[in-house]
């Protein structure tokens, strides 16, 4: 996927900006879990080893734990706030990514009818 | 369910899921504040339902199950009450002892955390009908 001449570096990053969903998602689900870790993918890490390598193992590289503002007594770092907005702005980016893709999607069937 | 990998909905419905058992229990707690028994056995006692993270390796992803329910709180109150029709040969009844402004504000939060998977699920849903409908 990486050398996807076609999509360029868009395609990486929808499949990263997807699993980041999934997993601040996770942190959402679990946030009244006792002793539960909030994660979180470093998107630009994520995406310069996705450019050289698989995307799978570049997810689990750049997974990581956040670190919590304020760590609760019961061991939960997850902070609502920090997760929503997050989870916010992944969605945003996640439809620019496909705004990027429909636009070459576009460009090239238009070249392709030869309009 | 479980043999297959998480899906973002099945982690965030199964929060609900969780989130929707903990609304039962505080509904049960204040619906028996206050009520006697004639026995510390048989008097009601707080319940609360234990979270516990269910990882999934194949996707990264976790979600929460109610591992179990478990009796919380302080023991049943003794009161002398002996013109109650549940009084016990001595003249006393138990009342049980649930703590009313906690319940409440676990109500809040229980609440809110389920309106946060609801928006969840919704804007998964949005991105993954918009990414199925790429170049139409």
């Amino acid at each position: 996927m990486a050398d996807n001449s076609l999509f360029g570096i868009h395609g990486a990053a929808l499949e990263v900006r997807g699993q980041r969903m999934g997993i601040l998602a996770s942190n959402i689900a679990n946030s009244s879990t006792p002793g539960f870790k909030a994660k979180d993918i470093d998107f630009q890490k994520a995406l310069r080893s996705a450019s050289s390598g698989g995307v799978d193992g570049a997810i689990t590289g750049a997974t990581m734990y956040r670190v919590p503002l304020q760590p609760s007594l019961d061991g939960n770092t997850v902070d609502l706030s920090t997760e929503q907005t997050a989870f916010a702005e992944n969605a945003v980016q996640y439809q620019t990514t496909l705004a990027f893709l429909n636009g070459r999607i576009n460009e090239v069937t238009r070249a392709l009818r030869g309009e | 369910m479980s043999d297959q990998p998480l899906s973002i909905f099945a982690v965030s419905g199964r929060a609900m899921s969780a989130q929707l058992v903990r609304m039962n229990t505080t509904a049960s707690n204040l619906a028996n504040a206050g009520a006697v028994a004639s026995s510390p056995e048989t008097a009601y006692r707080t319940i609360k339902p234990v979270f516990r993270t269910n990882f999934d390796k194949a996707s990264g992803m976790a979600t929460v199950d109610v591992e179990n329910i478990v009796t919380a709180g302080s023991e049943p109150t003794k009161r002398y009450d002996p013109t109650n029709p549940v009084a016990d040969k001595d003249g006393n009844v138990w009342e049980s002892n649930v703590d009313e402004t906690r319940e409440l504000v676990d109500m809040m939060e229980t609440s809110r955390s389920y309106q946060n998977n609801v928006e969840v699920m919704q804007t998964a849903k949005s991105l993954i009908v918009d990414t199925l409908k790429l170049g139409k």
